[in-house]
């Protein structure tokens, strides 16, 4: 060992130590760079699990008042037959003051023909604060006849919009729309 | 400590050849039998031994759990129940593991007062402190890694709560999370590798706790009267037999502790909508994590307003891990050289403060944030009839008896669309003790600890820990430390 040092190779080019040091440096930070994403990028959605994502549903089978629920990709989504009350009670309140002011027009689709049907509402299934699904006809549908989430307490009315409670959004409307007049297509 | 010399003295010829090779006889000798460690340790310190004891149930207990475990979401819950009824003495094996998860975090809390009490995270042991930090970190991740598995509504709907946190991060938040998930929601994808990481993350601990040993034997223990071993001879004794003999009878008192929980009351910490399998359309009435998690939880939910343009969601996120964060940076917000508190006369007052606030934010997480402090109603709560009066303005009327209401309701036309709805009464809630909590946990570290320091003026500490021990027998002392969570 220690002989090496007293051995004739006394001159080192230390031109070449840098290259031979910066270089292999460079290759094992890209290689370290390029597994590194395969193993990140392996956790990111398969295939198969982003392509069962969107399915139809038949509308008139929702009694009115009620709702059916559905999963897409394991979303849930509402869709909501509405009774004249509460489409009254979505149309006629004023947003201006809600936290997230959507009038209830803007949270429908249109049928094929181009006008509107309010009796059905299809929104997100997912509490915009942290994710819970929201109770709602049949149970306890809130202070303002929507849904409630019991998780943390958020009230949203007819038209899914939040009205009181942690929640910072409205319930989303999906990417929907009507393939005949009964049966519409949800996609994420 | 690493300047005490090595005393191992290897016999026979077995001994003496493998020390030669690999001295790992002479490591453990070292570190275990012939340790120098303070005489002056009391029960708060058998902590330590009683977590490694943890440790090792839980890796025992899981690698066998693991063996009739099947992370898929179609058989999970029923491989668990299958467990619990089929497999021999699988529900005992199972109820340790369960038990034994809220038995580390019982562990860990008292352990980890301890060092805030006798100020073990002090110079020279910040790394020390970290390490130990870091294994905090790494147990929750663990235990919420593991609660997912047996698949029922607490595990699907709580990790759904907690995964959701990471979409309130502006803009990367929605891709972390479906990173996270590895699709748009928690899938079958999501069980499976939570189901590997949950397999991980205790031989990781484990890694970090040869670290944390390690880092502990550099400066050697810290001790109730927080000074310096002077004298190894009159200050110390050997860790065998004085302190594993010590160590041993607390983990046979923590053992019998566990196995009244484990046979008598398996379930009680748990959630009974945990025996329901996990349906994504329905979330349970009352989300609670599990007690170990709730200070934090409670942490989370007292965030209700916006700062400036952080939303209140975000802020909550941020304060939750600002929580954790705080432990890890102790050591450089401390501004006092005294490390026990046994001589800081006004810092221990702060610190049992600092106690309550832990508990008090658990008892908090525990219960719905809008429901009234016991004996806090202040006003009951009323009907309120919403409706639109004939100008079309929004208009409400109050009322206390139900029928009245009902009547109000009924009278008003279609047009109005009236509705029934309850205002609640004036009240102390538990929001509102969590927000003050809050506010004393995040005070305790960032203005308390400093400041502390600098204003107070502590006792005079004993001139050596032989002579605190002696004084001790001649005054009775007061109890230290506080019975933590
Ligand atoms: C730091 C150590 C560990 C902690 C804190 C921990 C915690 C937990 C928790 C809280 C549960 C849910 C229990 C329930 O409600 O059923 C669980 C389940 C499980 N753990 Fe662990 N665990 C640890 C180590 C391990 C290890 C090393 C394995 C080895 C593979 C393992 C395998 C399992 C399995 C298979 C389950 C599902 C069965 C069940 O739910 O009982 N765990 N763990
Ligand atoms: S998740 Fe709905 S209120 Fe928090």
């Amino acid at each position: 060992m220690s002989d090496m040092t007293e051995s004739d190779h006394e001159t080192i080019d230390e031109d070449k130590r840098d290259f031979v040091h910066i270089a292999s440096g460079m290759m094992a930070l890209g290689g370290a760079g390029a597994i590194g994403w395969m193993f990140v990028d392996q956790m990111n959605p398969a295939a198969d699990t982003q392509a069962a994502s969107s399915l139809e549903v038949d509308v008139s089978k929702v009694a009115e008042g009620g709702e059916i629920r559905v999963l897409i990709g394991g979303k849930p989504f509402f869709v909501r037959h509405r009774t004249a009350a509460e489409i009254l009670s979505a149309q006629t309140t004023d947003v201006t003051k809600f936290p997230d002011p959507e009038t209830d027009e803007e949270r429908l689709r249109t049928l094929p023909d181009g006008s509107f049907n309010p009796a059905i509402l299809v929104t997100s299934g997912s509490c915009t604060h942290l994710g819970c699904v929201p109770v709602g006809p049949g149970n306890n549908t809130g202070d303002y006849g929507g849904w409630y989430c019991p998780c943390h307490g958020s009230h949203y009315d007819t038209s899914g919009r939040i009205r009181k409670g942690p929640a910072p959004k409205n319930l989303p409307v999906p990417d929907y729309e009507y393939v005949s007049a009964s049966v519409i297509r949800i996609s994420l | 400590m690493s300047d005490h010399k090595s005393t191992y003295n290897p016999k026979s010829g077995f001994e003496k050849w493998m020390d030669r090779r690999l001295p790992l006889m002479r490591l453990a000798h070292d570190s275990f039998v012939d340790f120098p460690t303070p005489k002056n340790l009391n029960y708060w310190y058998t902590f330590g031994g009683i977590l490694s004891f943890c440790l090792l149930t839980q890796i025992l207990t899981g690698v066998v759990l693991a063996m009739h475990y099947t992370p898929s979401t179609d058989i999970a819950f029923a491989s668990v129940e299958r467990i619990m009824r089929d497999v021999p003495f699988g529900w005992l094996i199972r109820y340790i593991h369960a038990n034994g998860a809220s038995m580390f975090f019982l562990a860990v809390y008292i352990h980890m007062f301890r060092g805030l009490y006798y100020g073990s995270y002090k110079e020279p042991r910040e790394v020390l402190w970290v390490l130990g930090c870091v294994i905090f970190l790494l147990m929750i991740a663990t235990a919420f890694l593991g609660y997912m598995l047996p698949w029922g509504q607490m595990s699907f709907h709580g990790a759904n709560v907690i995964t959701g946190l990471f979409g309130a991060i502006p803009i990367v938040g929605e891709p972390i999370q479906t990173w996270l998930l590895g699709g748009p929601s928690i899938g079958n994808q999501t069980l499976q590798r939570f189901f590997s990481l949950h397999y991980l993350l205790p031989f990781m601990i484990a890694g970090v706790v040869i670290l944390h040993i390690w880092a502990l034997h550099v400066p050697g223990n810290s001790n109730p009267a927080g000074i310096d071993v002077k004298d190894v001879k009159k200050d110390t004794v050997p860790f065998h037999p004085y302190y594993t003999v010590k160590d041993g009878f607390a983990i046979v008192v923590f053992m019998i502790l566990f196995s009244v929980v484990v046979f008598y009351f398996p379930a009680a910490l748990g959630h009974t909508d945990n025996y329901i399998e996990a349906n994504p359309l329905v979330t349970p009435a009352h989300i609670v994590p599990e007690w170990y998690m709730l200070p934090f939880y409670a942490i989370l939910r007292a965030i209700t307003f916006d700062l400036g343009p952080i939303d209140a969601k975000l802020l909550g996120v941020i304060a939750m891990f600002g929580a954790i964060a705080l432990l890890f940076v102790l050591p450089w917000l401390d501004t006092s050289k005294v490390r026990s508190m046994r001589y800081r006369p006004t810092a221990r007052y702060f610190f049992l403060g600092f106690v309550i606030c832990g508990l008090t934010l658990g008892w908090c997480g525990a219960k719905n944030p809008d429901d009234a402090l016991p004996f806090m109603t202040l006003s009951a709560d009323q009907l309120v009839v919403d409706y639109t009066d004939v100008n079309g303005n929004p208009a409400q009327r109050f009322f206390d008896d139900y029928e009245l209401a009902k009547q109000a309701l009924e009278d008003q036309p279609a047009s109005a669309s009236a509705t029934l709805g309850v205002k609640k009464g004036d009240a102390i809630r538990f929001i509102h003790l969590a927000q003050f909590m809050t506010l004393y946990y995040f005070a305790y570290f960032l203005l308390i600890v400093p400041a502390l320091g600098l204003m107070e003026r502590p006792k005079d500490e004993p001139d050596s820990i032989h002579k605190s021990v002696l004084k001790g027998k001649a005054k009775a002392p007061a109890p230290d430390g506080v019975a933590a969570e």
